[in-house]
């Protein structure tokens, strides 16, 4: 029989719902596989099939789409009664009294909960070593990074511990680690899927996506996530029906499809191996019948700082309800007043980038800094929006490297939050337009793997989907390669390093 | 020595009649147990977002519209930002460059804006005197948190604490008839600020002001205020210069303390609320606010003027009080169309709530309407007595007699008359014989009568309403003895 853990989520619901496979059988295979992992990609794991589902009377059926399927849910999604700290010492221990829309609506489509994967704190950062629970390793390298804010969830997938994963996408948290990791990452349109119970970054960025080893998997978990408008979302403005109308990619042509090459997000800062496969990956297309066209977007250059000025103002509000005084963990101030309270909590329970960002956006919203800083940076984000519904006139997709450079060393950028930002550069851009944007695995640069990144128009998906699905046919990417032995001949051999980590794990 | 004039405007927090609060759907209770009405949004916890209340909305663009301001086609929030625990985001969902509601004017004070915002929690502060300053420790009820609520900002229009309190009545009375808010200010849920500067008479640029925060009744208000302008005046007498901060007014002690110094400690870092993009004010919203604004007090104070012919304070007295009015009004519809109108008021007006009142002890500061309706009066049998009066068929006395029976009891006026014999000896021929025996009973008087002097009169209808038991009309009587006496 089949080893349940090589399955897509499609093929394991199939087992499931044939009866090949018990829900029980699939749960605990993950579950011993998390247990044992050494990438600390997890938080918090569930004990048995039903303690992800909270406190809730729900079973998880046989008749749901999803039936019996584990995933893996990055800590900051809100889930009942289930530890949720968004990696934040300040919320360790905290679990929430509700569920997270997205999550109850995997959940209702009969998806259960592996565990919490872990994360950047607050989901701020690029590498996961922003975490209360240490850093997450690559899996093809363990002395890499998995790339962040989702690291946990996309080397859990990546690591084969989980057949598929949620996170979240605010400058590419969701993108850039799937790259890193060698998986498929999915940033939907902003609003598509609602954030409530999501603890917020930053509001107009923050969106939920899959992390998964298929194109077609990310469609069916999308499918599931979104809806109608969520009724405790504004943001959230459903897709009046039609997610239920996206479908499972099936695509093996590109025939007709025009696809974008921004030059300007091609410049310095991107590696040659890196560089090389992404054109690599064009020229695939090209051979499946797209049309490649170099194009414009002439504020993108201006994404990086726009959104390092923007997203830390969200977060320095956002973030501003942790005070010790309902939740969370309080500090111990003795005979201390208020003002004691409030600053020791904080002190000690937000690690140094989260109190970089509460300072960065706290001095861009400050009276006399405004104009300057917030106002400006939201002109450019016009701007960008602008740039993004034009070419989009011109071409229905934009290809880019999703990340620069492939996982850097563990370490090597914590002391440089600049270098550390720019790891952003080709995804920010996406973000502030609000569009939706895939990460598939195109090809390997020094044995580590190279994220291809596709962005269409707002509320694309299915487009996107199905491009990124007849790329993925002929690329041949093994997404399983840093975890599961090769059988013969049927997959490109795992790199040195990626070998490395396989034996590690 | 200089003059000084007070230079005051006032913000108005009000709390709207929603059944739910403003970004949640939690219940709006007062008085229940604490912490009893609260979800993961109003204690805002992680992951939550707020959802605005459209009822709250529409009760707010009732307000601009009762005011004739410029009602906002979008509805744009932004975030108050500061650390307080009764504040369990970190900020307050309020509005800021773009208001609900903007400019207007009631009565005699122009409006700068009306905004929607959500109310903070309440805060006991535990210790001898209740407030934070000396106490041992606070407690937060969160029920209130959340709570829709308007600011309305007046421009500094207002020249004295008298006025400022005057216009407050007509601004609450106002309120209360629209139905936006339970304007209980004892329960909060109506709360006045003041700005308060004072300046030279004849310059025109404002002073330096404080604000003197959260009073909580129209006499605090107005003892607050002057207690202010006193303290300031003296300040610049002095030679020094006022402060810009924030000040209680404590009214047991009629003592004025700084809360803080409002200049630079407080940076509010206002920015666009990300969780709530700005949206249009859909139609319908705006059409059923529009269409719910009744008369006002002002409208109607001065239709009973210009259209019933009421005297200004009449007018006014029935329009401010809505019970008293509508009472008025189904008075005159059952009086018919000849009803004498200002009679009608006076009767209402003086003698009626009158008597109502001294049947209700908990009326004291006549804060609560006392509504007639629910009196055994009913609105015919009060045209019925006006008209008996007014047509001289029974004196003001005998009238008020009656009054004094259909209150306590019900009934019909003319079955009062009857059962009681307060008819009045009313026609002149009945009259006539009784007025000649007080004159021929009366030598004296009648002698100093014919030479012009009309002061003893007084003896004269005295004995006739002697002799009639006091039915007699003390005019008519008059009349009677000029004809008799040829005068």
């Amino acid at each position: 029989m089949t080893d349940p853990i090589s399955l897509s989520v499609i093929d394991a619901a199939s087992a499931l719902r044939r009866g090949d496979l018990s829900q029980d059988e699939l749960f605990t295979a993950y579950r011993d596989r998390a247990a044992a992992d050494d990438t600390n990609s997890f938080t918090w794991l569930a004990d048995d099939l039903r303690a992800g589902l909270g406190d809730r009377d729900r079973a998880p059926g046989t008749d749901r789409p999803l039936a019996g399927v584990p995933l893996a849910v990055k800590d900051l999604f809100c889930v009942t009664g289930v530890p949720t700290a968004s990696a934040s010492e300040l919320l360790r221990g905290y679990r929430p009294p509700y569920t997270a829309t997205a999550i109850d609506r995997l959940q209702h489509e009969g998806a259960t909960i592996l565990g919490k994967t872990n994360q950047d704190e607050f989901a701020m950062g690029s590498s996961n070593e922003n975490s209360a629970f240490g850093p997450v390793l690559n899996p093809w390298d363990r002395t890499k990074v998995p790339g962040g804010s989702s690291g946990g969830s996309a080397a859990a997938v990546a690591a084969g511990l989980a057949p598929a994963a949620i996170g979240t996408d605010t400058g590419g948290s969701v993108r850039q680690p799937a790259a890193l990791c060698g998986v498929v990452g999915l940033k939907p349109t902003y609003g598509t899927v609602s954030r409530y119970g999501m603890i917020a970054f930053a509001s107009s960025l923050d969106q939920a996506g899959p992390i998964t080893r298929t194109v077609a998997d990310a469609a069916v978990l999308f499918r599931a996530m979104t809806g109608p408008a969520d009724r405790n979302d504004m943001t959230s403005i459903g897709w009046a029906g039609q997610a239920a109308g996206i479908e499972v990619p099936s695509a093996e042509r590109l025939d007709g499809v025009r696809i974008g090459v921004p030059t300007a997000l091609l410049g310095e800062g991107v590696e040659p191996g890196v560089r090389a496969a992404f054109d690599a990956a064009l020229r695939t297309a090209e051979g499946l019948g797209a049309t490649v066209v170099e194009v414009e977007l002439p504020h993108a250059r201006h994404a990086l700082a726009a959104y390092y000025l923007l997203a830390p103002a969200e977060a320095s509000s956002n973030l501003a309800r942790f005070d010790g005084v309902r939740y969370g963990n309080r500090a111990d101030i003795g005979d201390g007043g208020l003002v004691e309270l409030y600053t020791k909590t904080r002190h000690d329970g937000f690690g140094a980038e989260v109190k970089r960002r509460i300072m960065l956006g706290t001095y861009a919203l400050s009276s006399g800094f405004y104009d300057a800083y917030y106002r400006r940076a939201q002109q450019v984000r016009t701007k960008i929006v602008e740039d993004f519904r034009a070419v989009h006139e011109q071409v229905d997709l934009l290809a880019t490297p999703t990340s620069p450079t492939v996982a850097w060393g563990l370490g090597e950028r914590t002391d440089d939050p600049v270098a550390m930002y720019q790891a952003d550069v080709t995804t920010l851009p996406q973000s502030l337009a609000g569009v939706p944007a895939i990460s598939i695995p195109c090809g390997l640069s020094e044995g580590l793997p190279v994220g291809l990144q596709l962005s269409g128009a707002a509320f694309s998906e299915q487009r996107i989907l199905d491009a990124a699905h007849a790329l993925e046919q002929t690329l041949g990417f093994d997404v399983t390669a840093a975890w599961m032995p090769a059988p013969p001949a049927s997959r490109p051999a795992p790199s040195a390093s990626a070998s490395t980590g396989k034996d590690a794990a | 020595m200089t003059a000084y004039e007070t230079v005051i405007g006032l913000e108005i927090h009000v709390q709207l009649a929603t059944r739910t609060k403003m970004f949640c759907g939690c219940e709006l209770v007062f008085g229940d147990p604490p912490n009893t009405h609260t979800c993961p949004v109003c204690l805002g916890m992680p992951g939550t977002l707020p959802v605005v209340n459209a009822e709250a909305i529409r009760l707010g663009l009732m307000i601009g519209a009762a005011f004739g301001g410029v009602l906002a086609e979008r509805l744009v929030f932004h975030r108050k930002s500061y650390f307080y625990p009764d504040l369990p985001k970190g900020y307050q969902i309020s509005q800021f460059d773009e208001p609900l509601v903007a400019g207007g004017r009631l009565g005699d004070v122009g409006l700068e804006r009306v905004h929607v915002e959500e109310d903070a929690a309440k805060l006991t502060h535990a210790g001898a005197s209740g407030r934070i300053g000396g106490s041992t420790s606070s407690v937060v009820d969160y029920n209130r948190g959340g709570t829709p609520l308007a600011e309305i900002v007046t421009l500094p229009e207002i020249r004295s604490a008298e006025q400022a309190s005057s216009w407050l009545r007509l601004l609450r009375e106002t309120l209360r008839q629209l139905g936006v808010s339970d304007v209980n200010m004892e329960e909060g849920s109506l709360r006045c600020d003041a700005n308060i500067s004072i300046r030279p008479v004849g310059d025109t640029e404002l002073g330096t002001k404080t604000e003197l925060k959260n009073m909580n009744s129209f006499r605090f208000i107005e003892q607050g205020i002057n207690a202010e302008v006193a303290r300031q005046t003296a300040l610049v007498e002095a030679g020094e210069r006022v402060q810009q901060e924030t000040l209680h007014f404590d009214p047991r002690t009629g003592s004025i303390t700084s809360l803080r110094s409002k200049e630079g400690s407080h940076d509010y870092r206002y920015f666009p609320e990300p969780d709530m993009p700005p949206v249009a004010v859909p139609d319908e919203l705006l059409q059923s606010a529009l269409a719910a604004v009744p008369e006002l007090p002002l409208e109607r104070a001065e239709r009973f003027r210009t259209e019933l012919g009421l005297h200004e304070e009449s007018a006014r007295l029935l329009a401010f009080r809505r019970a008293l009015g509508d009472y008025f009004e189904e008075t005159l519809g059952a009086g018919g169309a000849s009803a004498d109108k200002q009679q009608v008021a006076n009767w209402i007006g003086n003698d009626l709530v009158r008597r109502l009142e001294a049947q209700r002890k908990d009326d004291e500061a006549g804060e609560t309407d006392t509504d007639p309706a629910q009196s055994k009066v009913s609105p015919a049998a009060l045209a019925e007595l006006v008209a008996l009066v007014v047509d001289k068929k029974i004196n003001r006395k005998a009238g008020e007699q009656v009054l004094d029976v259909l209150v306590a009891e019900g009934g019909r006026p003319q079955d009062v008359v009857e059962a009681k014999g307060l008819a009045a000896v009313g026609g002149a021929d009945e009259l006539r014989p009784v007025v000649q025996a007080a004159l021929d009973a009366n030598p004296d008087v009648v002698e100093k009568l014919r030479t012009g002097n009309m002061k003893p009169i007084g003896a004269i209808v005295g004995a006739v309403m002697k002799e009639t038991k006091g039915r007699a009309d003390g005019g008519e009587v008059t009349r009677i003895t000029r004809e008799i006496l040829g005068l």
